[in-house]
């Protein structure tokens, strides 16, 4: 059925997602379909969405109800208190910010510097470092957290944000990856009339060629916003004092000491995903481009 | 570079190790090795990994792609309905797994509610150890997300004069897919499927979060069920300071997804079509 659809679709409009209105009106039935087959597909997305939401909203006792109900039987706000409460949530919620800023200004410093680099600047073993990139997306990261752990720990830098932040600096070999593919696309001219007129190498990159990547470095800090944001195993193998718990942990750790209260932890977790979901919908225009570059090569 | 290639010398070289942190490491040549081999739960996380992989990752792909034609249907709202359908895909996986963990909860959660309403059975989803993998496999499902954006990105750029001048030949709709849309798609599957395997072979938080709490070290959830490789190697690692084998774990690891990748590329020559237009 869907693939029905599918193949009159796209004999039959100039691209999917615009609507001639000119169709005729027996196209109307098949158009209703579509949509009712979309919203269908778009509910079991959302649904477990609006589960959240409504139990945060619940008293107790309507939370443990049976049957249980969707909607609350009245909207109250005190899930929210209690979270804030029961765990330092401010303190979890600044040292996820601290960690994403970092994170974000370490890959948008260092990603577009290698990828350019490696798209643009002729140099001997070229081929082999960005083998070696393509080769490390493919690495699982449990081969290499053993031996990271041991450095950070010989160091002693286990249970401080350092092991969370140094790596952003040396570059992730996906985002260089994403932006080596659009600087590829980058015309050799712009940099040769830069060398003509005898700017350095370095001012080429910042003032000719960085100006021109924008959407690309959205796409890419966006991504790594969101990574951060979300992250769970490196604060869960490095953060080991409360003090410098991030919110993955902190609502770990909440769950492990109130089990059971399901409305304020879902009122923690609701408050949580919040702003990867507003920077999702603001900027997701990147999100989409950045997802089928890296997706389709 | 130096924080991935070091290191993957640095664990083979603990992997031949007995090392605790606290004492330096005593080199004990295969013995991590043998000992795994000798080791039921090393094979119990083994066999779930394989589950969630085997059935986790073409069921994921099949579903991705259903979603990807629907969202390529030619009308209004559809970067809406491509939001709503990647929306989870961001949610963090500590919310995404509680939120879980409510829904399938067997006496007061929504999912045995409604099995109920259409008169389905309710199972006790993260008590049976018959259900917990397929929990596990329904909550990655929810962030397919990303893989429909990619299918549908993929689905756009089908050229349009294949399929008509398909249709002019009297060729039916399932006709038209397969030997027209289908093989449009096969590259896109081939590294969709490459990291699907990578990723389901590391699983690690949804399991983890669905059985640890801070109080209860090292579980694998009911009959081990839930015990996934990335789990085994983590309890290694970090509970029982057992660094040397959790090292050959993760080498294990490397040279199965190394193997696993060469395999899928040998075998799609047979079915992965680069067009040349």
């Amino acid at each position: 059925m869907a693939v029905n659809s599918l193949v009159r679709t796209v004999s039959g409009a100039p691209r999917a997602g615009t609507v001639d209105r000119r169709r005729p009106r027996r196209f109307l039935g098949r158009r209703i379909i579509h949509h009712l087959i979309l919203i269908a597909i778009c509910a079991a997305f959302l649904v477990p969405f609006a589960v959240m939401i409504t139990t945060a909203f619940k008293t107790p006792q309507d939370v443990f109800r049976v049957p249980p109900r969707l909607l609350p039987q009245r909207w109250v706000l005190g899930n929210f208190v209690e979270a804030v409460r029961s765990m330092p949530f401010l303190r979890y919620l600044g040292n996820t910010v601290l960690l994403v800023v970092l994170n974000v200004a370490g890959t948008l410093i260092s990603c577009p510097l290698v990828a350019y680099s490696l798209a643009k600047l002729p140099f001997r073993g070229r081929n082999v470092v960005f083998a070696t990139v393509l080769g490390t997306m493919m690495l699982p990261a449990q081969v290499t957290f053993i031996p990271l752990y041991l450095l950070w720990d010989r160091v002693g830098a286990v249970g401080t944000f350092w092991p969370l932040i140094i790596p952003a600096f040396f570059g992730s070999p996906f985002y260089i990856f994403l932006l080596r593919q659009f600087f590829t696309g980058v015309p050799d001219s712009l940099r040769e009339a830069g060398l003509i007129d005898g700017a350095s190498e370095l001012r080429i990159y910042l003032q000719l060629i960085l100006p021109q990547a924008k959407a690309a470095l959205a796409t890419v800090g966006i991504f790594q916003f969101v990574a951060t944001w979300t992250d769970f195993l490196l604060p869960l193998i490095y953060l080991n004092t409360e003090d410098n718990y991030t919110l993955s942990i902190g609502l770990y750790n909440f769950f492990g000491q109130h089990g059971v209260a399901w409305g304020p932890l879902m009122a923690a977790c609701l408050v949580f995903t919040l702003p990867a979901v507003v920077i999702f919908m603001v900027a997701q225009r990147y999100f989409v481009q950045g997802i089928a570059v890296t997706g389709m090569k | 570079m130096v924080f991935m290639a070091g290191p993957i010398a640095v664990s083979l070289y603990y992997s031949f190790t007995e090392f605790n942190l606290f004492q330096s490491p005593r080199w004990v040549g295969l013995q991590n090795y043998t000992d795994l081999v000798g080791d039921p739960k090393f094979w119990r996380s083994v066999v779930n990994t394989a589950y969630l992989a085997i059935i986790g990752v073409p069921l994921g792909l099949a579903l991705a792609l259903l979603t990807a034609l629907a969202l390529n249907f030619p009308v209004r709202g559809q970067p809406l309905y491509r939001a709503i359908v990647y929306l989870p895909a961001i949610v963090p996986v500590v919310t995404a797994t509680y939120l879980w963990r409510w829904v399938f909860n067997a006496q007061y959660g929504y999912l045995n509610e409604l099995l109920a309403r259409v008169g389905l059975p309710q199972p006790n989803w993260l008590a049976d150890p018959l259900w917990t993998r397929p929990s596990v496999i329904i909550i990655t499902l929810w962030g397919i997300g990303g893989t429909a954006v990619i299918y549908l990105a993929a689905l756009q750029q089908v050229p349009q004069q294949l399929i008509e001048a398909a249709a002019v030949d009297g060729a039916n709709t399932w006709q038209r897919f397969w030997h027209v849309v289908w093989p449009t798609l096969t590259p896109v599957t081939l590294f969709q499927l490459i990291m699907g395997v990578i990723a389901a072979l590391q699983i690690f938080a949804p399991t983890y979060l669905l059985t640890q709490t801070r109080s209860n070290g090292a579980s694998g959830g009911p009959g081990d069920t839930l015990l996934t490789y990335a789990m085994y190697l983590f309890h290694n690692a970090f509970v029982f300071l057992r660094m040397g084998k959790a090292a050959a774990m993760a080498w294990i690891l490397f040279l199965v997804i190394g193997g696993l990748t060469v395999l899928i590329l040998l075998t799609s020559r047979r079915w992965v079509h680069y067009g040349s237009e």
